[in-house]
């Protein structure tokens, strides 16, 4: 009798705190909404470093996967604002320099957490999510090249929300990327090489540029993350770390891209007049 | 009488009717709010609508959250104008001398720094220049400006053609879509533009692709383009558009943006934002320059 008393209360409470969410997000809607925001998910070992009382604190992914939970809040909270796109730095080519057991084990976690966003009705039936995943992919462990190729195969025709991971991702890489790819393309043709040619060959043709880059942990620089998309980016960089990234963070960053939303959409619309 | 009474009758009838079709608008209007939320409760995360559609579909809820929506950025916007007076202390102490560690600032990892200023705002020539002599003071060695617009490009051309003797004006360029490169104050300035960003790695790429033409015999077909980023950097020097990598970089405008800053060259630069140039502070900038002294990057490690 008393853990049912238990459990309709903290039922309750989650009832009316997502009411009070939901309410939330009606206020802010008032506002533009970014439809892209991309997040650099820094501060998960220092996280696991601050709270070593924790219960796997010896377990060096702990501070990760505790920053998965945070991406997954994160992530519903976007959607549920009405965002169409979000882009999550989950792994730089540079990270490759770390320690082969810390490399390995992101690479698992990796995996573990593709396999379980498959099997996870509400992102893919529910949300419609599609999902893509950006980066160097030949320099992953096969068994995780395939966990993410199988996750783009199953969403590619889903009409939700986009939920792009970059993964052995670098920006300059990108860029390298799309040269080659466009000298290809334009071979035989005579024709020069113009912007547009390598705006089509960048992993992230076809989506808008990112309204918001956010990076945690108090950090102010990109990381080689997105630095040709990020033109009229509002740049962030909240102190909390990646797992203390809560919902309070959350709503002050959209509040502030809101402020700065009329001054980045006129710089860019200066620039396109003049192309 | 008994017209009058009839007419009452109809009027009394109209009435409830219209009020009943009212208060049915309203609780359809209503019901329609709840229902969305009463869904969602069921602990689905089905998104029938989203927040800003039912918005739209809402007459009476739309004034009150408008309301509401001021209400909330006043709350911030307080919060921040706390965070502005507790940093203009911080600068009026640092200004004040009162404390050491910001005298001797340690510049050794500063060897580039990159400033971003709004277009509108680079067109006051004399905070530019106030700027640059700050910069000098402290110590600063090579410095990149860049606007969106080339307003200081333009502005350092006009300048120098005007400057520029006869024989001078042949030979000097007055390109403004290739970077412009002087000396003033004991450092070294670079101007750049947008022109300089993409543009210029798309000339890069126009240039990897006449090399890589002339380098194969016969025909191209099946041999694949293969280049690395120390290639890319070296068509970027062949190009006219090379430079070093700013640590660190200033943005002066209403916000933390980098406006089209060239992407290859800003990597691992810390980018902090300064606020507006008009109401720049010598002071603001020591503070910086000492965090950035503090500063520790792990390069991905």
């Amino acid at each position: 009798m008393e853990k049912y008393g238990k459990s309709m209360v903290s039922r309750t409470i989650s009832h009316v705190s997502f009411l009070m969410c939901k309410f939330l997000f009606s206020i802010l809607c008032v506002g533009p909404i970014p439809a892209h925001i991309a997040l650099i998910m820094d501060g998960n070992r220092r996280f696991a470093k601050r709270h070593v009382l924790l219960e796997d604190g010896t377990d060096p992914a702990s501070g990760h996967r505790v920053g998965f939970k945070s991406l997954m809040s994160t992530i519903q909270y976007c959607y549920e604002m009405g965002m169409k796109c979000v882009t999550v730095y989950a792994f730089s080519t540079d990270n490759f320099k770390r320690g082969p057991e810390e490399v390995e084990l992101l690479m698992n976690l990796m995996k573990e957490k593709l396999d379980e966003v498959l099997t996870d009705e509400n992102m893919l039936k529910k949300l419609d999510v599609k999902i893509n995943i950006w980066g160097h992919l030949e320099l992953i462990p096969e068994p995780v090249r395939l966990a993410a190729k199988k996750a783009m195969d199953v969403t590619m025709h889903n009409k939700g929300p986009v939920l792009s991971v970059c993964m052995a991702y670098s920006s300059t890489n990108e860029i390298t990327h799309a040269i080659e790819a466009s000298i290809r393309d334009t071979r035989g043709n005579g024709t020069q090489i113009g912007v547009c040619d390598l705006e089509r060959n960048l992993f992230t043709a076809g989506c808008v540029d990112p309204d918001i880059i956010i990076r945690t942990s108090g950090e102010t620089r990109l990381s080689n993350f997105l630095l040709w998309q990020s033109d009229f980016t509002h740049l962030q960089n909240p102190n909390a770390l990646w797992p203390e990234f809560s919902l309070r963070q959350f709503v002050l960053s959209v509040m502030d891209y809101q402020l700065v939303h009329a001054y980045l959409q006129k710089k860019k619309g200066e620039i396109e007049k003049n192309k | 009488m008994k017209n009058d009474h009839h007419r009452k009758e109809r009027d009394a009838t109209l009435f409830h009717a219209i009020s009943a079709y009212q208060r049915t608008t309203i609780a359809n209007e209503l019901a329609c709010i709840f229902s969305r939320y009463f869904y969602s409760v069921n602990g689905s995360y089905k998104i029938l609508i989203s927040p800003s559609k039912m918005i739209e579909a809402s007459v009476i809820a739309s004034p009150i959250l408008g309301i509401l929506y001021y209400l909330l950025h006043a709350i911030v916007c307080l919060a921040h104008i706390w965070s502005y007076l507790i940093y203009q202390i911080q600068c009026l102490i640092i200004s004040s001398g009162l404390l050491p560690k910001y005298q001797n600032l340690k510049l050794d990892r500063l060897q580039h720094l990159a400033v971003v200023i709004d277009s509108e705002e680079a067109k006051n020539k004399s905070k530019v220049h106030q700027l640059l002599l700050w910069l000098s003071d402290v110590g600063v060695k090579y410095v990149i400006l860049y606007d969106i617009e080339g307003v200081m490009k333009k502005s350092n051309k006009a300048f120098q053609k005007s400057t520029a003797t006869q024989s001078d004006t042949k030979c000097l360029d007055f390109d403004l879509n290739v970077p412009s490169i002087f000396d003033v104050f004991g450092m070294t300035v670079e101007v750049i533009s947008y022109t300089d960003g993409k543009e210029a790695v798309a000339k890069a790429a126009n240039y990897l692709f006449s090399k890589f033409s002339t380098n194969q015999e016969g025909t191209l077909d099946g041999l694949e383009p293969k280049f690395t980023e120390p290639d890319i950097s070296s068509a970027l020097k062949a190009v006219g558009h090379d430079g070093p990598e700013p640590d660190l970089l200033l943005v002066y405008g209403p916000a933390r943006c980098h406006l089209g800053f060239p992407a290859w060259r800003m990597r691992y630069t810390e980018i902090v934002h300064m606020g507006r140039l008009s109401s720049m502070k010598f002071s603001a900038i020591v503070k910086v320059f000492y965090d950035f002294s503090k500063k520790h990057q792990n390069y991905g490690k």
